[in-house]
């Protein structure tokens, strides 16, 4: 595997982070020997396994749609690094 | 009077219902010894002193008015790991990201705590988002450990494990994502009991990676991990991935008896890596199960070397996931100065997060990307499911398998930090369980050349945690527990 600066800036995109051009180089040396580890998976021969996301044979689980909890507007909102008007405050998003 | 905070759990519990010792004593007693001791090894991020207070005097009441009777652990202080939801007390993941979060809610292990009389003495240190071996990564600073001041606790659960050994709590509940339990309970030389995949609710535990998340126990003995276990386990409708309803009598199973119990001991979590003052003492572990009855077999259980990477992968995906709700919107850290929304989330996550986290989360990100999904993501799942079935096999010769818990003992401070490849090595008798979704425990069985405690791992089938309880409970009988040496010194750093 060769994890280039590129790839560093792309990924970080999508885990929503900001990097900077000193860490970008750093980052990618740290995922790239991660990276040719993980590949040591490789070795396995996988032909006809089915993949498993999960322990347990529980499917789908289902239950009745009835609300239970209660209204916590005002204890939610004290969480809020800012509100207004009982809501969650942000920038502006839209222009 | 007696010293109090040395008694294991149930004990403390009966001298409480037979009227010797009042909750509040307990409770009194217990906080001295964090204040005492919590300055040098910080096992606590949050300590809760007036409440423990209250809470001891509620519990009193409902203890003199006979509701707690059928709860051996009513009035006895203990301690939570901090990325379990506690409503109106500060859960924060050992993360800037969460460092003033109170959630609006308890999670269902909380609220049976609670209903079962527990006093919560307060929210324990952890490495950030449960990400990591050694309590390093801790936006509030490391846990030490309990031994030797000098080296980690483990981890994650390193604040939790730390605190049953130094007598700061009677017990503790942690969380178990890939070790996160057994490995911190063998390096600070306590029991640590991680349950079948979908046993414990996971409803308020704040998500690593859900597909292995578990939430389990630590205790100074095995019975008092199998009490504690008992009050936390059962299904719940919050959680959707909780099993349907097993038989949760645990400490039915703390029986000295292991005659005929076939024990297999994996010949490939014998060999390479492992420390030999670790290997000496798995192996005399094995002879005291012969000597009891047990039969104890080697053999070959394959594909060892391929859990970590395939568990690297699918912990850091789902944890890419899981995490990105941490967005400095609704709770938590947010960046002061952004002036629009996508700035707004990059800012907040770069600087609320630690290192281990965003390199995990960026790991996550690229194995679920385009292009690399099947090559990483896919076969990841591929490998788990030959792990899984490699285990199934075993348990069909076998009612439990015996190894080491970690290859080594204890590490020194800081030398985890700056080789994570290594640290995410030192997983390797560990994390195969969770993707398994298997039972294991870990307790101490001897300590290395250095003086440090070895943990020893015991695996069942699932649901079999009755089988492992009942081998470590029996082996248990053999041996003294042995508190760290700075107590029985008593000088105490």
């Amino acid at each position: 595997m060769k994890i280039t600066e590129e790839t560093v800036k792309y990924v970080a995109a999508l885990a929503k982070l900001s990097v900077s051009e000193e860490e970008k180089q750093k980052i990618a040396v740290d995922l790239d020997r991660i990276l040719d580890y993980i590949e040591t998976m490789n070795g396995l021969d996988t032909e006809g396994i089915e993949p498993m996301s999960h322990v347990l044979p529980v499917k789908n689980v289902f239950r009745e749609d009835v609300v239970t909890n209660t209204d916590n507007r005002e204890q939610l909102l004290k969480n809020a690094p800012k509100q207004k008007d009982g809501c969650f405050a942000v920038p502006k998003t839209v222009e | 009077m007696i010293d109090i905070t040395t008694l294991s759990a149930l004990e403390l519990g009966r001298k409480i219902k037979a009227k010797e010792i009042t909750v509040a004593d307990a409770v009194k007693a217990q906080l001295e010894m964090i204040k005492q001791r919590d300055a040098n090894y910080r096992c606590y991020i949050t300590v809760l002193e007036e409440e423990a207070y209250a809470q001891a005097a509620e519990i009193q009441k409902r203890i003199d008015a006979g509701e707690l009777d059928d709860s051996p652990l009513a009035g006895v202080p203990m301690a939570v790991k901090d990325n379990i939801c506690t409503k109106g007390v500060k859960t924060t993941c050992a993360s800037k990201i969460l460092y003033n979060f109170e959630p609006t809610y308890d999670a269902t292990v909380i609220e049976k705590l609670k209903k079962a009389g527990a006093v919560i003495l307060g929210k324990t240190n952890m490495d950030e988002f449960a990400m990591g071996s050694t309590t390093e990564t801790s936006h509030f600073g490391e846990t030490k450990n309990p031994w030797d001041l000098n080296r980690v606790p483990g981890g994650s659960s390193g604040g939790s494990a730390a605190a049953v050994a130094l007598e700061e709590a009677y017990y503790a509940l942690g969380s178990d994502t890939g070790g996160s339990i057994r490995q911190p309970a063998s390096y600070c030389g306590v029991t640590g009991i991680k349950p079948t995949y979908g046993t414990v609710s996971r409803y308020g535990l704040i998500a690593y990676a859900s597909s292995l998340d578990q939430i389990g126990t630590f205790g100074r003995n095995v019975s008092d991990c199998a009490a504690a276990l008992e009050v936390i386990s059962g299904h719940d409708d919050k959680d959707s991935t909780s099993a349907p309803a097993k038989n949760y009598s645990y400490t039915k199973a703390l029986i000295d008896d292991v005659k005929g119990m076939r024990i297999g001991i994996p010949k490939d979590y014998l060999g390479a890596g492992l420390e030999e003052d670790v290997k000496q003492s798995i192996l005399k572990a094995a002879e005291s199960f012969k000597s009891k009855g047990a039969i104890v077999e080697e053999f070959e259980l394959h594909s060892v070397d391929f859990a970590v990477p395939s568990y690297y992968v699918i912990a850091c995906a789902e944890a890419s996931s899981n995490l990105s709700r941490f967005d400095g919107v609704k709770y938590g850290y947010r960046n002061p100065g952004a002036e629009c929304l996508q700035d707004l989330y990059k800012n907040t996550r770069s600087e609320g997060f630690g290192n281990e986290v965003k390199r995990r989360m960026m790991i996550g990100a690229f194995v679920l990307s385009s292009g690399y999904y099947d090559a990483f993501y896919n076969k990841a799942l591929k490998v788990r499911a030959i792990i899984n079935d490699g285990f199934q096999k075993a348990f069909e010769k076998y009612d439990i398998i015996l190894g080491p818990t970690a290859p080594e003992t204890a590490p020194v401070l800081g030398e985890s930090l700056s080789d994570p490849l290594k640290m995410y090595l030192s997983d390797i008798y560990t994390v195969s369980v969770n993707l398994a979704g298997l039972p294991a425990i870990s307790l101490p069985c001897g300590r290395d050349s250095k003086g440090l405690p070895i943990g020893m791992h015991l695996i069942g089938k699932h649901f079999g945690e009755q089988d492992i309880i009942r081998a470590a409970y029996s082996f248990e009988q053999s041996r003294n527990y042995e508190r760290p040496t700075v107590l029985t010194k008593g000088k105490e750093a």
